[in-house]
């Protein structure tokens, strides 16, 4: 899709001759995140959508408990250290961001008045300010107001170093001005297209300044808000226990009219995935559960009790393979897979372009992840409309064993394909983690068929993940042939994301292999449509240059995508929720309610 | 016996010195950083990591950190956890009352079953209901506690939706229909620990009164024409029961440690599953501590086994 469909797109939702969902399932079909895509209508003035589940009731209170299960308890409660998922979850019950992303990544407000727009004046010509407006009326727990000071000390807390806040990064480069009691200036150093991140989404929390204010910095350990917090959320905290349990009960005075629907709410932690769907699905003990990375299978058979049912919204998050065009077997300056090698079969295009053939994506989707992920092309997609005009997948071992018939692979009495002695055997490395494993296996068997043999290893997970120097067998050291892992999206904006594919995010000895890019290749065109995109304020041509980056390493087939994940919970059937993949699963709690 | 405990006390100290480095060299060669997730995030800024690690002095060489944690110890200071950014006491305390009041509930289980079935069955040796029990001790302690946890959830639970299976620490619920939660969600727990423990003691039981059972006083108290009732219970048990009580004492640390694998299957929020949750985010004052208290419930109950063995058995002097 280039610029020109791009805007003529953008002006036909603006005349209502497509509609927004269309316009998001158009660009998400060429790799374009939701998120983005929304924002491209935010640019040129569409305003954004409401949020997406429709509340019902019309009365605040009255729902009785809301008990969430988390198989990772929560450990505290301040979102600036959250340090997981859990404890984002966990905070945002009681502090609120001034907007939130829905599951299909449109900008929600909420402690907003608005979202800024170029209409409203929120989004200055250049590019580098944006202004929001907060809602009026927001009253602390404690029966203060919420005013423009909370927002503007939350930036002063969080961009300090000695803070220490794990959101640090999305404010140490701005600049907040207050510019009366319920607007705010939002001052970025360079044109930035993507603005919706600080006061944004899981990094957004505002924290109220008469209760952090003295702990700013070096104190900040000691504040007790960390541990009991006084927010504006629709629950106000009771009781709370590290690793335990949480407990709260409705915020009377919450700013959404006939909201909070449940009265009590708790959020239970600890145990296992699996049997957290167990307690919700089959003995209905708990309302809800999240993050269930459990296979399918398992949670279908769980379900026919009609007890509970499981959800999925789909998220950034792509499992993958990495394919190595460096030597993992030769050492050069204290280092192995360095940039100044070449392996001796990986190097060559023809060889990743059959091991490409040879991935039965659908398989894998059908009988291993099922609703857990879709089967991709792409490297950045969303996973409901992945049909990429350009990016497709295919699985036909015919078509491998004629590409390497033709490059000069050939059978050697083994059955496995040489070319100059060089056999193409490689270590095919993952986590331990049963789906992977699985995957493995069908992979492993189809590259049998075309003479490839592969030798399986899986590393524990604690070891394979960890930023370990000393230890060979981390994911960014990449000391083997092919490596298959998931990556994460954070933040719903894809430049961040895919600065793995640049080259100077390439993990090496130098940087600790701490550097994002474990594949190891780059391309002077990807890092070229990079830069300029990092830059481009004009969100269509951005976009186009994004999809660029993206394209250029799936068809070197270095990144062979398999598929996009998807986020899964269960619920009990009665359960009204909403979770988003761009955002934590109580990002809209105060909307849940039970029909 | 004051002198004989106060040496063994004076003797406990180089121990528990030598439990705590082993511990912290362990942990500090064991790989993992409490603060790797911030690594791998784009989001965070290495000098964040940097900043947080000197501020919980992870950066300084082993011995300075052992010296420093020994020194805030001995001044009554636990530490503070990375993960939840609170006092590693508060923390342990929070647990502790739960793990106490399963892991206590479970051994008077074990004992009411395992006392009156081993003695009956020491009693009657080789008949049916000995053969029954003895089968029934050895599967007992042939099934590890995960296993049949998971076996009463299935059944209790899931088929026929009895009873909860997790366990809450705060039960809303107020007066009897607070004691009826607790206890509801408690059975299950409780059993399973305490069956398996039953079945070990049982069989000690069993064996310890038929060593005393043949003993001649056992034949002159029957001689003079006490009932066998009276000679089974005054006679056989208190003697038999010695190594008993001083075999339940020693073995008390091995159940709170057997405890730890029960309280995560039921989400026990006892100071077994602060260890796992500790040891995955590699929160090392919290795992330090836990592993130092249970070495300390070692050496203690060490202790009280001495002691009691020497209170019931008048032969054995304190020296």
């Amino acid at each position: 899709m280039d610029e020109h469909k791009l805007r003529d797109l953008v002006e036909g939702v603006k005349d209502g001759s497509v509609s927004r969902r269309a316009f998001i399932q158009r660009l998400a079909a060429v790799g374009v995140a939701a998120p983005f895509a929304s924002q491209i209508l935010a640019w040129n003035d569409v305003a954004m959508a409401q949020a997406s589940l429709a509340y019902k009731p019309t009365k605040a209170g009255g729902g009785g408990p809301l008990k969430i299960l988390l198989w990772q308890a929560p450990t505290l409660l301040n979102p600036h250290f959250a340090s997981g998922t859990k404890d984002q979850i966990a905070g945002r019950i009681f502090f609120e961001p001034l907007a939130g992303w829905d599951k299909e990544g449109n900008l929600t407000p909420q402690l907003a008045a608005e979202v800024p727009t170029r209409a409203n004046g929120g989004l200055s010509e250049d590019g580098k300010v944006v202004t929001w407006k907060l809602k009026q009326g927001v009253k602390w727990h404690d029966g203060k107001p919420f005013t423009a000071d909370d927002v503007v000390f939350t930036w002063e807390y969080a961009a300090d170093p000695a803070t220490a806040a794990y959101t640090t990064g999305s404010y140490s480069n701005i600049k907040v001005e207050k510019v009366d009691d319920h607007t705010v200036k939002v001052i970025f150093k360079e044109p930035t297209p993507f603005w919706a991140d600080p006061f944004v989404g899981v990094v957004g929390q505002i924290l109220p300044k008469h209760h952090f204010g003295e702990y700013k910095g070096a104190k900040s350990r000691e504040a007790p808000g960390n541990l009991k917090p006084v927010g504006t959320g629709p629950y106000k905290f009771v009781d709370f226990k590290p690793g335990d349990i949480l407990t709260g009960v409705r915020n009377e005075d919450y700013h959404v009219k006939n909201q909070p629907h449940f009265d009590t709410i708790e959020v239970k932690g600890g145990g296992d995935a699996v049997s957290a769907a167990r307690a919700v699905l089959q003995t209905g003990e708990f309302d809800y559960a999240w993050n269930l990375q459990v296979e399918d299978e398992i949670l279908k058979r769980m379900e026919t009790g009609g007890r509970g049912k499981v959800s999925a919204v789909p998220s950034g998050d792509i499992e993958f393979i990495i394919l190595n065009t460096t030597d993992p077997w030769t050492e050069v300056d204290g280092e192995r897979s360095s940039i100044k090698t070449k392996h001796p079969t990986l190097s060559d295009p023809k060889v990743r372009e059959a091991i490409n053939l040879l991935i039965d994506r659908d398989s894998i989707q059908k009988f291993i992840y099922g609703r857990g992920g879709t089967a991709t092309a792409s490297w950045v997609n969303e996973p409901k409309q992945f049909k990429s005009t350009k990016l497709k997948y295919e699985f036909n071992i015919d078509k491998a064993n004629k590409i390497l018939d033709d490059a000069g692979y050939k059978r050697g009495s083994d059955g496995i394909r040489e070319k100059d002695g060089k056999k193409l055997k490689y270590v095919y490395q993952t986590s331990i983690n049963a789906p992977r494993q699985k995957t493995q296996a069908i992979i492993k068997q189809a590259c049998q068929k075309a003479g490839i043999d592969l030798e399986l290893k899986s590393v524990t997970a604690s070891v394979f993940f960890s930023s370990d120097v000393a230890n060979p067998d981390t994911y960014t050291k990449l000391y083997c042939d092919m490596e298959m892992y998931t990556t994460t999206q954070p933040q719903p904006d894809p430049e961040r994301f895919l600065n793995q594919l640049t080259s100077w995010e390439i993990a090496s000895k130098e940087n600790k292999w701490l550097g994002r890019n474990v594949s190891r290749y780059s391309d002077p065109e990807a890092d070229k449509a990079y830069r300029a995109a990092q830059k481009e304020l004009d969100p269509a041509k951005r976009a186009a240059l994004l999809i660029k980056v993206n394209e250029i390493f799936c068809e070197a087939h270095v990144l062979l995508p398999l598929l996009s994940r998807n986020r899964m919970a269960a619920s009990a059937t009665n359960l009204m929720h909403d979770h988003s993949g761009w955002d934590v699963d109580t990002w809209n709690v105060a909307a849940w309610y039970r029909s | 016996m004051a002198t004989y405990l106060f040496r063994r006390l004076l003797i406990a100290i180089p121990s528990l010195l030598g439990i705590s480095v082993i511990l912290f060299t362990v942990l500090a060669l064991a790989p993992g950083d409490p603060f790797e997730e911030l690594a791998t995030n784009p989001n965070v800024p290495p000098e964040v990591r940097m900043a947080l690690r000197a501020k919980f002095g992870i950066d300084d060489p082993v011995m300075v950190r052992y010296f420093r944690w020994l020194t805030a110890m001995a001044q009554g200071d636990w530490g503070f956890s990375f993960a939840s950014r609170i006092d590693v006491d508060t923390l342990i305390l929070q647990r502790v009352p739960v793990t106490l009041f399963v892991v206590g509930s479970s051994q008077l289980l074990a004992l009411a079953i395992a006392l009156p079935v081993g003695i009956y069955a020491a009693t009657r040796p080789y008949s049916i209901f000995d053969q029954i029990a003895n089968t029934l001790a050895f599967v007992g302690f042939s099934l590890p506690t995960f296993f049949t946890g998971l076996l009463f959830i299935l059944l209790f639970s899931i088929k026929l939706d009895w009873l909860p299976f997790v366990y809450r620490s705060d039960i809303s619920a107020t007066g009897w229909r607070w004691f009826w939660e607790h206890f509801r969600q408690a059975i299950m727990p409780i059993t399973v620990l305490g069956l398996f423990q039953a079945a070990s003691y049982t069989r000690y039981v069993r064996s310890a009164v038929l060593d005393v059972i043949r003993l001649d006083y056992v034949t002159t108290a029957r001689a003079k024409g006490l009932g066998e009732t009276t000679v089974t219970l005054r006679h056989v048990t208190r003697n038999a029961l010695i190594p008993v009580v001083t075999l339940v004492a020693l073995q008390m640390p091995a159940v709170f440690g057997g405890a730890i694998v029960t309280e995560q299957i039921f989400r026990i929020p006892g100071i077994g599953s602060l260890l796992i949750t500790a040891i995955l985010a590699n929160d090392t004052p919290v795992i330090m501590a836990v592993t130092f208290v249970f070495a300390c419930l070692v050496i203690l109950f060490n202790l009280i086994a001495d002691l009691l063995y020497g209170w019931l058995d008048p032969r054995i002097s304190f020296r």
